[in-house]
């Protein structure tokens, strides 16, 4: 039977249980005794089961049964639930979601057995709940594993003669040539800066005379989650073992020593080359290493070339979807209706028509937008599980509040913004929040917190990161940049603290002193801040030493949808979010003071600025205002301060689309761009924040 | 420098418009679409000329008064108003102007540079002066109306 037609919802299905279970898992761990939950990772686990036994995963349904008998025990009672059998069944969940991946990429499951998970469920099971401590699996696996170096494509890779000639002539010199096959983990975040770090490694030890894939492609992140290449160095192998293992996101690093080759048959040629073969070898290497860049002729292993399967898929609220149902059937509906209408019996109603059948599309094009258009929850909810991971790794106690989740983005920024958050929550976790022992000791709470915040503001998307660590150390950051020869010391010391943090978004700063897992290598700011200018947004930061720091990404939302209150000011429409008023009241025009020439009102005792609109906004035809007895005041948010918006009246609440105003216009004082409203007009969309 | 401009093409397809008694001509290539006059919305804080924006087609278009811009006198908007909208290096910007005439074809050597004309108001937008069947067109360049 021809599965394939189902895939598509297989996959969607699983991601989907795969991410309840993450949810799950995360919430066992907190409340041991919560029989809900457990019921519901029994219940997910075993549907997982089912629908991957139904297309034929074996591997998968051998999975998830073990996963299965582990949570059938716990049940049961016979298994009380610990942190570390939490971190097996995480264990479990990764495979699960590298399966998926498979799926995804090449339809099949793939050929990873992940013995060591199922048999460190089984041993669970045998035991009554002890695990083994992950060093300890870790280490016992090991040299199980068969350094079986065909597995991986790149290391089949070919010398050529000019190759071959520098690994001889290193081999003469006593110097060492190794091939190093490097497999990142399936999950690694930008692959191509991981690579690069794993190559500045390689390099500082030796050099590198060919890669495969080349270099380019490397840095094109056009390769799977392998590569290879081929050092000469004086270090042994045990170093290069040592090094490139403890680098994070590295999988397995596979290391064989090359014997001396057999160029006879090139003798001749070389001999013509020879004053260049006898050069110094390092030189020889060099070019060499010059020559595999420029050329970039290393044939590409089949894998790589074939074209990713991702079907790329939105998930669509059926209301939105009905609504783009019910234009569709409008607009079929005029259309009959204007093949019926003779244009010189009834040009009035033929007139009508079409401009009724501007309005659908119009709307049409808005239901079509709306359907992109995606809530950040999709990426925040993989957060709190990584934040999890990071604590625990790093022996910190953590809480990740996350609130906004709701917002929503265009699909294209969605699929874009997760890899910059995680750097930047990586970032708080690790550079931000001190030790716990260090918390303690400055009389701040043990647990330190990060809060990952989504918002609308005009027509921005925010997204904040804030943790309440230790802060930005600016003077170091000045010394390291000096160090580094970035700056010079009077530069320095006439920096701002603003100039200051920027020096953190150059590519390869760090400040760390030491080189973690996560970070220290300098990669991170600078892709954030690349990544996030890529997608026409900014990166600001607000630090406070001693009581934390803020990362604040900004993205223009030339797609989005938010709710807006319509107003009349004068006899034009404006449109405020509705996400930055507090309130709406009628005020007395007598009751309104003067404060130094500024008219403010008194709101439940608090002295709240007003500004009329209509002035503002130089609306034209506006005396009427001026002697009202009532005045309509819209009490709007303005950061942390409230003022009043005078308007004349209040049209009411409405879903509106944000356009951009276009080049021409773009920055306009007071306003955040337009939108269109259901007869067709523009309405302008006010900016809260900017108005006076 | 519009001597330069004026080798450029062969023959060339002109929509001739009036503003008052004059007539001008477009390079018809860089037009999207004639439209009768809409509703514009007026956008505060910029100068008098910008009518406002339209809604066309979902797109938000700023829209200008060539007769505000070319220091003419207002008119009355009559059946006859239309909105040339223009496709200017990836900006789009309506004009209004009174009428739509026609469309002329125009070889190079029917086009007279206009340097005698410099210090009108309107030179930086002049391309040069064509002439068809005795009668005089302004031709235009607005790529420089996008730099307002």
């Amino acid at each position: 039977m021809d599965m394939s037609q189902y895939l598509q919802i297989f996959i969607e299905e699983a991601k989907e249980h795969v991410q309840s279970l993450n949810e799950c898992l995360l919430q066992i761990e907190k409340d041991p005794e919560d029989k809900d939950v457990l019921n519901e990772i029994f219940r997910v686990a075993h549907t997982l089961k089912g629908m991957a036994g139904t297309m034929g995963y074996t591997k998968m349904t051998k999975l998830t049964h073990d996963m299965e008998n582990v949570l059938h025990a716990i049940r049961n009672d016979e298994i009380k639930v610990t942190s570390d059998l939490v971190d097996v069944l995480f264990k479990c969940l990764d495979a699960l979601e590298n399966y998926v991946n498979s799926v995804v990429n090449t339809g099949g499951e793939g050929d990873k057995e992940y013995k060591n998970v199922i048999d460190a469920l089984n041993e669970i099971l045998a035991n009554k709940g002890t695990v083994k401590t992950p060093e300890k699996t870790r280490s016992a696996e090991k040299p199980a594993q068969p350094v079986n170096e065909d597995k991986y494509l790149t290391a089949q890779m070919q010398l050529d003669e000019f190759e071959k000639n520098a690994v001889n002539k290193a081999k003469d010199m006593g110097i060492n040539a190794l091939k190093i096959t490097l497999v990142l983990n399936s999950g690694c975040l930008l692959k191509s800066a991981r690579a690069f770090i794993l190559f500045q490694t390689l390099e500082r030890y030796g050099e590198i005379i060919k890669s495969q894939p080349s270099v380019q492609d490397i840095e094109d992140e056009k390769f799977d989650n392998e590569f290879t290449v081929i050092v000469v160095s004086k270090e042994n192998e045990q170093l290069f073992e040592k090094e490139l293992n403890s680098i994070a996101e590295v999988d397995e690093v596979v290391i064989s020593t090359l014997d001396k080759f057999d160029t006879d048959s090139s003798s001749a040629a070389s001999e013509a080359d020879k004053p260049v073969v006898e050069a110094k070898a390092s030189e020889t290497v060099q070019e060499t290493q010059k020559h595999v860049t420029e050329h970039q002729e290393s044939p590409k292993p089949s894998a790589n070339n074939a074209p990713k399967k991702t079907q790329r898929t939105v998930r669509v609220d059926i209301d939105r979807l009905d609504v783009l149902m019910n234009l569709v059937g409008e607009l079929i509906i005029t259309k009959t209706r204007l093949e019926g209408t003779d244009i010189t019996e009834k040009p009035q109603e033929y007139h009508e028509t079409l401009e009724y059948l501007e309005r659908i599309t119009t709307n049409l094009n808005d239901a079509v937008m709306k359907v992109r258009m995606v809530p950040v929850e999709t990426v925040f909810n993989r957060f709190p599980r990584m934040i999890r991971d990071i604590a625990k790794d790093l022996g910190k106690e953590i809480e990740l509040k996350m609130s906004g989740e709701e917002t929503e983005l265009d699909r294209t920024v969605i699929d874009e913004i997760g890899d910059p958050l995680i750097h930047l929550l990586r970032n708080s976790c690790d550079h931000g929040l001190e030790s716990t022992e260090k918390r303690k000791e400055l009389g701040k709470p043990e647990v330190g917190r990060i809060n990952l915040t989504a918002y609308q503001s005009g027509n921005n998307v925010l997204i904040e990161v804030e943790d309440d660590g230790a802060g930005i150390n600016i003077e170091k950051i000045k010394n390291k940049a000096v160090e580094n020869g970035i700056i010079t010391r009077e530069a320095a010391n006439s920096m701002t603290q603003q100039d200051a943090i920027e020096l953190l978004f150059r590519p390869s700063f760090s400040t760390a002193d030491k080189i973690t897992g996560l970070s220290g290598r300098g990669v991170g700011l600078d892709v954030v801040k690349t990544k996030i200018e890529q997608l026409g947004g900014t990166v600001e930061v607000e630090t406070q030493s001693g009581k934390g720091s803020k990362f604040i990404i900004k993205l223009p939302l030339t797609l989005a949808i938010y709710q807006a209150l319509l107003v009349n000011v004068g006899g034009e429409k404006y449109a405020i979010p509705l996400g930055s008023i507090y309130q709406i009241y009628n005020w007395s025009a007598e009751d309104v003071k003067t404060v130094q020439g500024q008219e403010v009102i008194l709101l439940r005792n608090m002295v709240v600025p007003i500004t009329r609109l209509a002035d503002s906004l130089e609306v034209p035809n506006r005396e009427e205002q001026a002697n009202q007895k009532q005045l309509k005041i819209v009490i709007v948010r303005k950061g942390e301060k409230l003022t009043g918006l005078v308007v004349d009246s209040v049209i009411g609440q409405q879903e509106i689309v944000i356009k951009s105003l276009g080049k021409l216009l773009t920055g306009i004082k007071y306003l955040a761009g337009a939108t269109i409203l259901g007869d067709g007009n523009v309405a302008l969309i006010v900016d809260v924040n900017s108005i006076t | 420098m519009a001597d330069v401009q004026l080798q450029e093409f062969e023959s060339k397809q002109f929509i001739v418009f009036s503003l008052g008694e004059e007539r001008f001509g477009i390079d018809s290539l860089k037009i999207t679409t004639i439209d009768r006059m809409k509703t514009i919305t007026r956008v505060p804080k910029t100068p008098p000329y910008i009518k406002g924006v339209i809604n066309l087609r979902g797109d938000i278009i700023p829209v200008m008064d060539l007769r505000l811009k070319f220091n003419l006198p207002v008119a009355e908007e009559t059946e006859e108003t239309r909105i040339i909208i223009l496709k200017l290096e990836e900006v789009s910007i309506g004009v209004i102007v009174d009428q739509v005439l026609q469309t002329i074809q125009l070889t190079g050597d029917s086009i007279e540079s206009a340097a005698s004309l410099m210090n009108s108001t309107i030179a930086d937008y002049i391309l040069g002066i064509g002439k068809v069947d005795g009668e005089i067109v302004t031709l235009l360049n607005f790529d420089k109306l996008v730099k307002i």
